[in-house]
């Protein structure tokens, strides 16, 4: 496969995933952003839930040399709407559906015609219009057409190399992600985690763990009231819960096996570590490393692993 | 439609009586259908000197165009004759040049044009083929008769919207080719693959074939991609690709990977910055080099363009019988070369009875319809043709034959061109159809998409 089209895939795949997951954040920051007041705790963090989605992104800087103030629509307009914010959601499928364009003879009609008739839904789209039909069920919209995509590969394309470019470029993204909003949360709950099993925490451990479709799973998994351990343990630990960090490492690993050979040893080893550390590690241990240092090296080496995969496969020099 | 008379041509009764026993709601529905999947589809083409990446739909009209099974026969059997005369020709100016001695071609209308590649001259291809992909502009005026309106040999477009065409008409209206009988059309990228390997480098057992495109903000991506997919090879651009060795490679990610035929939609001009312009960013460097070695074949040829030339269209009959000592079954239009001072003189004393198109010119821009324009427009022109008349040539306006299409006030007569595709391998070969375009403006005689022009599904019926 032409590296050029190898690379356009796996960043069609990344875009796609990050509207998902920034469409969770949002959703779960505006849900929280509704309860009443004394539910959420004054004075801590979280009283200012709106700031929570552009620190996960990494974005705070930038908004704020854009609007003077927080608010809800501030921050909906700038991580949904704006052309400006690569990161927003119309520049992510557009940047999606670019690639998917440049390429589309490597993906099925059925992926091109279902990305394109997404964007063409996205581009339509304006503020008001998101408020009057409600911003829960746009953001619903943004993760079905997300799930809607990636039935339509899984159903429809040929596992050639392009289908693994695109699996390799949806868990990296996915396992970021996750990172992140792990990390983030875990940050603004913390100080009020100390006395467990409370209303606050009830909904805002809640709503970290349904960002990413966690909440359910966490029911029937531990059947108790939530806990920062156990979230934790969930997010990063469990290899049966798909958006965790080890079951992302299990898809990236399984795939670079299919796309490595001889001359590719170091990604594969470097996938290998990071893999093994996840499947090796213990809950207690990473509490005691300190949480946050934990996913800090995680992003970092999966960062790595990204760069590798680049300049192997994507946009190599020769 | 309809014949001279008024009565509806035989081959579309049964669409006609169809039409009449369809509710119009129907159809409106079924023509909004067509729309939207269009647009889903993402099968559009760029508007070049609007803003730049405008998508736009080529307008589709679901009347389609009927071709009775004899009349097509004579259209194949004349567009072969004429493709392959053109292909002699080719090989002939770049060779012996025997058509330029026997006196039937001015020698200098052909070797100081400017689409005639010099660094052609002595270089042996694959088959003798150059234009590989024909892509032949006809027009029917009277009953059957059909005129050659141009030959496009370098990199002629649109053969995706005829076979998107026949699909959109099969998933509206499969009532339709249930009762009639239709010639398929759906073939066309297996014989353009099996064209394409029939002229690979004489050594390759299994040669590798490439699309190459300018890129996806090209009018005609979407075409690239769709005969690459359909072909079930490489679309590439000029950055995926490097030559070592005069050998062309792919980058790819198992490394490098030889490519040996490439079917090429980058003008000559483009195609590597070595050897033509030194500022294509598009092209492969040393490609040209690979060429000539033998170790790669582009279709079409490079140099194609001088047989198509506006100036060369008035001897392409000559070069029939020169050729083939056979008689051209195809018209040519009648054309006034406006180089010559007679020739000249009739055109402007009769500019609102002529078209008049430059002679390099392409896609519809810079040409006078002289009976369209209005006298303001036609005095610019006449101003432009004496700056420079080798520059132009014209030809009268012919009755051409309409066919019933949707406009805002119903259905309505509008002209229509056909463009088949025809293509030389092995044989030279072409599918029963080709692209009908029409002008949707009333008494407009311009069916470029460029200019508003629309698509139809051809129909060419098996008896």
């Amino acid at each position: 496969m032409l590296c050029r089209t190898a690379n356009e895939l796996y960043w069609m795949a990344r875009h796609i995933e990050r509207a998902e997951n920034t469409a969770r954040l949002l959703d779960v920051t505006y849900r929280m952003s509704l309860l009443p007041y004394d539910a959420v705790e004054p004075g801590l963090a979280w009283a200012e839930p709106w700031a929570v989605p552009l620190i996960t992104s990494g974005l705070a800087t930038a908004f704020y040399e854009r609007f003077p103030q927080l608010s809800a629509e501030s921050v909906l307009r700038y991580m949904i709407l704006d052309a400006r914010n690569s990161s927003s959601i119309f520049c992510c499928l557009r940047a999606a559906r670019e690639s998917a364009r440049a390429v589309r003879g490597a993906i099925t009609s059925e992926m091109y015609e279902d990305l394109n008739s997404a964007w063409l839904e996205m581009r339509g789209q304006n503020y008001d219009n998101i408020q009057l039909s409600g911003v829960s069920e746009f953001l619903g919209w943004v993760k079905m057409r997300s799930h809607l995509f990636r039935g339509v590969t899984f159903g429809t394309m040929l596992r050639d190399e392009g289908y693994h470019f695109i699996r390799l470029g949806t868990h990296i993204e996915r396992g970021d992600n996750t990172a992140r909003i792990l990390d983030v949360k875990y940050h603004t709950l913390l100080p009020s985690a100390t006395e467990v099993g409370g209303a606050v925490d009830y909904y805002q451990w809640g709503a970290l763990l349904r960002s990413v479709s966690g909440f359910e799973s966490y029911r029937k998994i531990y059947s108790d009231v939530i806990t920062p351990r156990r979230v934790a343990e969930l997010l990063i630990l469990r290899q049966d819960m798909p958006r965790s960090l080890h079951s992302c490492m299990n898809f990236i690993n399984e795939t670079l096996a299919v796309l490595c050979d001889d001359s590719s040893t170091e990604i594969r080893r470097a996938s290998g570590e990071l893999h093994a550390k996840l499947r090796f590690a213990r809950t207690d241990d990473i509490i005691r490393f300190g949480l946050h240092e934990y996913l800090m090296e995680f992003l970092d080496r999966i960062s790595d692993l990204g760069d590798e995969i680049s300049s192997h496969f994507l946009v190599p020099t020769f | 439609m309809h014949a001279t008379g008024g009565a509806i041509r035989s081959q579309y009764r049964a669409f006609s009586d169809w039409l009449d026993g369809t509710p119009a709601d129907k159809i409106a529905r079924k023509r909004k259908e067509a729309e939207r999947a269009f647009h889903r589809l993402g099968i559009t083409f760029a508007v070049y000197g609007e803003d730049s990446g405008t998508e736009r739909l080529i307008p589709f009209d679901i009347v389609p165009r009927i071709i009775p099974a004899g009349e097509w026969l004579t259209l194949e059997q004349g567009l072969k004759q004429r493709v392959k005369a053109l292909n002699l020709f080719l090989h002939d100016i770049y060779h012996g040049q025997s058509i330029l001695k026997a006196g039937v071609i001015p020698a200098e209308r052909v070797l100081s044009n400017s689409q005639y590649r010099r660094e052609m001259q002595g270089m042996e291809v694959p088959g003798g083929i150059y234009a590989h992909v024909a892509g032949v502009d006809v027009v029917r005026a009277g009953e059957g008769d059909y005129y050659v309106l141009e030959d496009n040999l370098r990199v002629p477009s649109g053969v995706s919207y005829m076979l998107e065409n026949r699909k959109m008409m099969m998933r509206l209206f499969p009532e339709l080719f249930a009762t009639q009988a239709i010639k398929p059309v759906e073939h066309y990228p297996d014989l353009l693959l099996e064209t394409l390997h029939a002229v690979a480098p004489a050594s390759e057992d299994h040669p590798e074939v490439a699309v190459l495109t300018p890129g996806a903000y090209n009018s005609a991506y979407f075409e690239h991609a769709f005969l690459a997919q359909q072909m079930g090879v490489e679309l590439v651009e000029g950055q995926d690709l490097f030559v070592q060795n005069d050998a062309v490679y792919m980058r790819t990610t198992r490394g490098a990977q030889r490519v040996h035929v490439l079917y090429r939609r980058v003008d000559d001009d483009y195609l590597d910055p070595r050897a033509f312009r030194a500022d294509s960013t598009l092209g492969v460097p040393g490609l040209f080099a690979a060429y000539r070695a033998g170790k790669v074949t582009l279709a079409n040829a490079i140099g194609t363009g001088v047989a198509d030339d506006k100036s060369i269209y008035p001897y392409v009959p000559d070069m029939i019988r020169f050729y083939l000592t056979e008689e051209p079954i195809l018209n040519n239009v009648p054309t006034w070369q406006l180089h010559r001072d007679d020739d000249l003189r009739y055109c402007l004393d009769h500019l609102a009875d002529l078209v008049v198109k430059e002679v390099h010119g392409a896609g519809g821009y810079g040409m006078l319809v002289g009976p369209a324009a209005s006298a303001a427009e036609r005095d610019a022109f006449r101003v432009r043709i004496i700056a420079n008349p080798a520059k132009y040539i014209a030809q009268p306006t012919l009755a051409l034959s309409t066919c019933p299409t949707f406009t805002e006030s119903g259905l309505a007569p509008r002209h229509i061109d056909l463009r088949p595709y025809v293509l030389s391998g092995r044989a030279v070969n072409l599918v029963p159809g080709g692209l009908t375009r029409v002008a949707l403006r009333e008494g407009s005689l311009v069916v470029n998409s460029s200019q508003g022009g629309g698509t139809k599904d051809t129909w060419v019926m098996t008896a």
